[in-house]
């Protein structure tokens, strides 16, 4: 793994957003799930889409079983887009609405995808979706729409952004104030919620944040990672 | 001196004879229009219902993200080089019985890719921002991404229209232009524009001659372009068996044994109609055949290729999909495929009298579009089910939506070419005539 370049967290200079997933530490709970619904607008999928493999979810917890009944065990693994740096997913977008940020992020912007979905085939981790249909809320969860992040309507591709409203919200209080955000200041919606704090999110260029100690560890690895996708989040291997 | 004479003595009845299905309509022929008109409204209904309520009327889902829409797509520029693969490569190599296939094939070409251009509008999630793809100058300053395999081929697929519509036309212009002196009403103003003053003075030959020997060459290669750019659609992706150095010259050769395998169809159906017995001989069918062992053994080859390569190094990515072909769930249509393309075209077409057989050669040029439109679908489907992280496997079959789409487009391309027939002559008769001069010069 290489070293960010950036090495103290006084000098100014870009972001790069990380995280680190302990599997240790995941239970399968998905309040990550539900959190990034509430957070991000995703729509709801009823049971028949859901049957359908339809129902969107930035955020899965992927479970592998191992053994044979009734001797089994399940592994959990949340999936998330793995915010590539070199991400197999923007170059074949012939409109550019996959396209990659100053801090590394992968974004989609909505208002300009039409839906040819090649971004969607291309992504190894699957975890490109689509809308359909255009979103619909049962009431009253209409009510919780969260106003910092666009509704998506039908045929446009959509994914994990990072929360990039939260990133937003903290990086301009932070130049306001004049320094850099603080390790911690920025939670998504899955970190907040976890309640075994399997998730860590922060800053990488930032040798002293909590993402850039644990990804150090042995146990880091990265998700499919012979790809060559350089993804931006850090899995720390099972060993219990 | 006498042989010639008569040679002569046949141009009265080319012209009577190649002209006729511009002037005599049987009932069947509107009864064959009202039913592909019906079929088409089916088509455009259902493609509308799928715009107004949203694309998810397919049956597509992660991580199937692409399926019979781009398969059709393919099929499509595949079928498109019937014309350009006939004509193009046997005017470059001057065979004499290309005279009465060329037309035929090229009208070919010009619908196919009309019809293969329809589908990418199918697939759009948005359609209606389908502009987004054009370098238009705009006030935020954005362009399409040329990096995209997909822009690509939106380059390449109208370079090809573009071209495969000239080269539809130069030919057309000396027989417009007798068309505008021979045919009354209301195509006559239109063949006035159409024959662009053409008044057959030896300049104007000589004119015609420059300007089709530049563009045939010209056209072969933006063939074999188009279709190496739509396999590099896949080819330069990262899903497993779909990442390929293979797939250019594998889907190039798919496309021209497709396209060949259309125009038996084409050449058998007219011939029958239009009672161009005289004229499309078992010769062409013999001739046809012959191709079509050739494109069905590279094909053939090409493909134990990839399989072999594939399943000699093991990497269980791309095992699962070889695997689910083979043996999976998708080995029905798989071993249906390679039967239809690959073993009946071989069975038959390698025997002599067989070949002399229209209607067998035709059958097969149905069995093998058959099978060319099932692998273009097994290139899409299976590679997308099994993506890397097993947890996310899936299945597909179209929905109804989908289904009547694609028929609805095969009947608009089928209608098309009935209308076509109707105000173009299916035969080039001054590429006829002239073979019959050739014939006499040569003391044939």
């Amino acid at each position: 793994m290489t070293e960010p370049k950036q090495s103290s967290s006084s000098v100014p200079g870009p972001y790069k957003w990380e995280m680190a997933i302990d599997l240790d530490r995941c239970t399968g709970c998905e309040a990550c799930v539900v959190a990034c619904h509430a957070e991000n607008n995703i729509r709801i999928s009823g049971e028949q889409e859901a049957a359908e493999g339809r129902a969107i979810n930035w955020i899965r917890i992927e479970r592998y079983w191992e053994g044979e009944y009734p001797d089994v065990t399940v592994k959990f693994m949340p999936v998330l887009c793995q915010q590539c740096g070199d991400a197999p997913c923007e170059p074949v977008c012939p409109v550019y609405a996959s396209y990659h940020t100053p801090d590394g992020l992968n974004a989609q912007v909505y208002n300009r995808c039409i839906g040819v979905r090649y971004c969607g085939n291309n992504c190894p981790y699957t975890v490109r979706q689509f809308n359909w249909f255009d979103p619909h809320w049962d009431p009253p969860l209409q009510e919780q729409l969260n106003p910092d992040v666009t509704v998506r309507q039908n045929g446009i591709m959509e994914k994990c952004t990072f929360c990039v409203q939260r990133i937003r919200e903290k990086k301009e209080l932070a130049e306001k104030e004049g320094r850099r955000v603080r390790d911690g200041e920025i939670a998504p919606a899955c970190v907040q919620s976890c309640p075994t704090s399997a998730l860590v999110f922060g800053d990488r260029n930032d040798p002293d944040s909590q993402v850039s100690k644990l990804a150090r560890q042995d146990r880091g690895f990265h998700l499919l990672e012979s790809l060559g996708t350089h993804p931006a989040i850090t899995y720390l291997k099972r060993i219990t | 001196m006498e042989q010639e004479k008569r040679r002569w003595e046949q141009i009265p009845k080319i012209n009577q004879d190649l002209l006729a299905p511009l002037l005599t309509t049987h009932w069947t022929y509107f009864l064959l229009v009202g039913v592909l008109v019906c079929l088409v409204a089916a088509g455009a209904g259902a493609w509308t219902y799928q715009v107004q309520t949203g694309i998810g009327q397919t049956n597509m889902h992660p991580p199937i993200f692409w399926a019979v829409y781009i398969a059709s797509f393919i099929f499509w520029v595949g079928a498109s080089h019937s014309g350009t693969f006939i004509s193009g490569v046997l005017r470059l190599s001057k065979a004499e019985w290309r005279r009465p296939v060329t037309r035929i094939a090229e009208l070919m070409t010009f619908i196919s890719l009309m019809i293969a251009t329809l589908f990418v509008f199918y697939h759009l999630g948005r359609v209606w921002r389908w502009y987004y793809l054009i370098p238009y100058p705009n006030q935020r300053e954005l362009w399409p991404n040329f990096r995209s395999p997909l822009m690509w081929d939106a380059i390449a697929v109208f370079t090809y229209a573009t071209a495969s519509t000239i080269y539809l036309y130069l030919p057309l212009i000396p027989d417009f232009a007798l068309l505008r002196e021979r045919i009354d009403g209301w195509r006559r103003p239109l063949y006035r524009v159409l024959s662009f003053g053409w008044t057959g003075t030896q300049n104007q030959w000589h004119v015609l001659e420059t300007a089709l020997r530049i563009i045939t060459p010209l056209i072969v290669m933006v063939m074999v372009s188009v279709h190496s750019i739509v396999g590099w659609d896949f080819g330069v992706s990262l899903v497993p068996a779909w990442h390929s150095t293979i797939f250019a010259p594998y889907f190039v050769v798919g496309a021209v044994h497709s396209g060949v395998g259309l125009v038996a169809i084409g050449l058998y159906v007219l011939r029958k109609i239009y009672h161009l017995e005289s004229y499309i001989t078992p010769e062409h069918f013999d001739k046809i055949g012959k191709l079509l062992v050739v494109t069905t053994l590279v094909l053939a080859y090409l493909y134990f290729a990839e399989l072999l390569t594939i399943w000699y190094a093991n990497i269980p990515d791309h095992m699962w999909v070889v695997d689910a072909l083979l043996s999976g769930p998708f080995a029905v249509p798989f071993w249906f495929m390679a039967t239809c393309i690959y073993i009946i075209p071989l069975a038959t077409l390698t025997s002599p009298a067989f070949r002399r057989w229209p209607l067998g050669v035709m059958i097969v040029g149905v069995l093998i579009n058959i099978g060319m439109y099932i692998e273009r679908v097994l290139i899409l489907v299976p590679p997308l089910s099994y993506p890397r992280l097993p947890f996310n496997w899936g299945s597909y079959f179209p929905s109804w939506v989908e289904m009547t789409i694609i028929v609805g487009s095969l009947a608009l391309a089928v209608l098309l070419y009935a209308l076509a027939v109707k105000v173009v002559p299916v035969i080039s008769i001054w590429e006829e005539k002239e073979g019959l001069v050739h014939g006499a010069h040569h003391g044939k």
